[in-house]
């Protein structure tokens, strides 16, 4: 057999304490990011049993799920989210753990602080006790999402007691043409393999399109890898993630940036490693895309319809896309085109990086949102993020464009604070997850990219960005 | 965590595909600070027909008398039967913790998100992967015949139906050697204490810039 590895290969090896005959792994953990919702009951957990946290040098702490994105200087007015994200600054302070809290100026989506810290860094294991945490893959870090026992497990032992996942490859080759963004990459791969195509692997992104993005355009991909049914995703080192990393306040310096560059380098898949599946797409295929649905394979094109379920010969599948199609109250081929909106989020740790807000703010510069829209809103992935965009001014395009401008957090991805959709409102959403009542009982979501979420808001309809700039 | 020991339970079928957790528990009870009390709250948005708020008390909320859960047929269920994907969505160990204290101990699924399924072999709750054909079948049978149960043994890994058939089924060693015992896995791990601290010195040596927070 050739001793060619793959990225995932290289990660997996660098960090196995020990393993066992029938390869359950005790996995060493560099780098563990902690939030307030899947975290009391870890800490908890180790009060209980007199146990101590292993290395707290290795935690990185935000709120970000509960958190209000209107004015916070009042705290937070409901009792039951304030006492999650006190119990999460306690329990930082207890243990001395390293915490940006709700009103530090680096507060913000765990998974967007992480990179924009320097404190996600490749060739680490990154865990988080939550999903997304696959985002942090971009930077050829092995990156997943953990429930509550293992963040206690981590947090007592620096390990994770796991087996390796396979390897796939999706190869996505081509140059992007204008209005076409990670995002549409991203759907389109998901809309291809499945929710549950990735089961039991973990991806590498690679060809000529994935190396063209920029980090912020990685990290997207990455972010869905776990709505493609993959625990984790990952990007090979190059020089865009190199620049990026370089001066974050997390990140090495002097000799050692030297140093770490060098090991750096080495991670990439060697060319004659092996994959257990391999998927290519070319990007001159890949049109806008829209989800339809309440999964976020139920995706379509711009140019496309909502499916008629009478077509579909699978059975599962058929009541598969009935209910959906009744939970969206959506009639069988209707143009997308002809969705109509009432509000616009352009948020969530897919898509609230600033090229996110840059690109969004691009397509309605100098324009309005339509008038039913009720409401449009922008919340940054961070706060760092936020004050970068006011720099640049778009806080001022997007508030001229009837744009709300909020404070960094999740937001109105899952809805855990204010920010809902009534039952029955329909929203362009630029987050991952389109499920039943994910966004507020009863409210209907369409997953997009920023570009499209705010040509969708300057048109009260879906559209082609194209047709919106022009 | 409790040992899990051979039983016969009744089956529920819930005849749905890619059930994610946030429709097994709603983000808004996630708000908790405790492992317990989300059993009320299981599969919330379709088990009643008003909108659940944490809090509430079940007595005064309005069951959906349509949700197979609701059913008198189905009260004591402790076998969930149902379609591909379970599970899949978001890192909430609350799913599997709502799933057991509703009373539910055994998911039978073509297949499972992944960090449900480890989430809940920690938590005593056991998934058992099966071929969808015979998860068909099972549902066939449920349907077909009130009061339909299971026998479910994980130490021979074996399901049982009322006239005696026997389905097997794979399960992770070490899964199984920790739900047979109810062991709890940080114990198992700190036997490791020596090596873990051995690699993590190895480490700091050979790539400082990670220890810098
Ligand atoms: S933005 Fe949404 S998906 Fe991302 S961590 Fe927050 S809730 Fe989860």
């Amino acid at each position: 057999m050739s001793t060619a590895a793959t990225l995932y290969d290289k990660l997996w090896r660098s960090h196995v304490v020990r393993e066992d005959g029938d390869g359950t792994a005790l996995l060493y953990i560099d780098r563990h990011l902690v939030h307030e919702v899947t975290s009391p009951q870890a800490f908890e957990g180790l009060r209980l049993n007199g146990r101590k946290l292993w290395r707290v040098d290795s935690i990185l702490a935000t709120a970000d799920h509960n958190v209000p994105t209107t004015e916070r200087s009042h705290g937070i007015v409901d009792p039951i989210s304030r006492l999650q994200v006190d119990t999460l600054d306690q329990n930082c302070q207890e243990y001395g753990v390293t915490e940006f809290a709700m009103n530090d100026s680096r507060q913000g989506i765990v998974h967007v602080i992480g990179p924009e810290q320097g404190a996600t860094l490749p060739g680490m294991t990154v865990v988080c006790g939550d999903s997304h945490t696959s985002t942090h893959g971009a930077f050829a870090a092995l990156a997943f999402g953990i429930g509550t026992s293992e963040v206690e497990h981590v947090m007592a032992t620096q390990c994770l007691t796991t087996k390796k996942t396979k390897n796939m490859q999706i190869v996505v080759d081509g140059t992007l043409e204008d209005g076409i963004t990670a995002k549409d990459i991203i759907l389109a791969i998901i809309g291809k393999i499945g929710t549950a195509g990735g089961t039991g692997y973990t991806i590498e992104y690679a060809g000529s399109a994935i190396r063209a993005l920029s980090m912020e355009g990685r990290m997207t991909i990455c972010n869905m890898s776990i709505e493609a049914g993959a625990r984790a995703g990952a990007v090979a080192v190059d020089d865009t993630t190199i620049n990026y990393i370089k001066g974050r306040p997390y990140a090495p310096q002097g000799e050692r940036w030297e140093q770490a560059v060098t090991y750096w380098r080495t991670l990439t898949s060697d060319a004659d490693a092996h994959f257990d599946k391999v998927v290519t797409l070319d990007v001159r295929d890949i049109k806008p895309q829209i989800t339809w649905g309440t999964s976020p394979e139920m995706v379509s094109t711009i140019d496309g319809h909502v499916p008629d379920p009478a077509q579909e010969t699978d059975p599962v599948k058929r009541m598969g896309i009935e209910r959906a199609l009744a939970y969206m109250d959506l009639a069988p081929n209707t143009a997308m085109r002809d969705i109509w909106l009432d509000k616009i989020f352009i948020g969530s740790c897919t898509n609230s990086r600033i090229e996110d807000l840059r690109s969004a703010a691009n397509v309605v510069a100098g324009k309005h949102i339509a008038k039913n829209i009720k409401l449009a809103m922008i919340v940054p992935g961070s706060g760092l993020v936020k004050r970068q965009a006011e720099t640049e001014g778009l806080d001022k395009i997007f508030k001229e464009a009837g744009f709300e401008w909020r404070e960094p957090g999740c937001s109105m991805c899952l809805g855990m604070n204010d920010d809902k959709l009534a039952p029955g409102e329909r929203c362009a959403s630029t987050s991952n997850r389109n499920f039943e009542g994910r966004q507020g009982a009863g409210g209907r979501t369409h997953l997009v990219s920023p570009q499209m979420a705010a040509a969708a808001a300057i048109a009260g309809h879906f559209i082609d960005v194209n047709e919106v700039k022009n | 965590m409790q040992k899990f020991k051979k039983f016969i339970g009744l089956v529920v079928p819930l005849d749905r595909a890619n059930i994610d957790t946030d429709a097994i528990i709603p983000k808004q009870f996630l708000k908790s600070i405790k492992r317990t009390g989300f059993g009320v709250n299981l599969f919330d948005s379709w088990r009643y027909l008003d909108p659940g708020e944490p809090g509430m008390d079940p007595g005064t909320r309005k069951p959906n008398p349509e949700f197979v859960l609701n059913k008198a047929i189905y009260h004591g269920a402790e076998i969930l039967l149902t379609r591909e994907n379970f599970g899949c969505g978001s890192s909430r160990e609350h799913a599997p913790w709502a799933i057991l204290d509703f009373g539910l101990r055994v998911v039978i699924a073509p297949s499972f998100g992944e960090i449900f399924f480890n989430n809940s072999v920690k938590n005593g709750l056991l998934p058992i992967v099966m071929p969808a054909t015979k998860v068909d079948q099972l549902f066939r049978e449920t349907m077909a015949t009130p009061g339909y149960k299971l026998t479910i043994d994980l130490e021979r890994q074996m399901v049982t139906t009322p006239i005696g058939e026997t389905i097997q089924f794979v399960v992770d060693p070490f899964h199984k050697h920790c739900l047979l015992n109810g062991l709890d896995e940080i114990g198992l791990s700190l036997q490791y204490v020596k090596e873990i601290t051995a690699f993590e010195k190895e480490r700091r040596q050979q790539q400082p810039w990670l220890f810098n927070l």
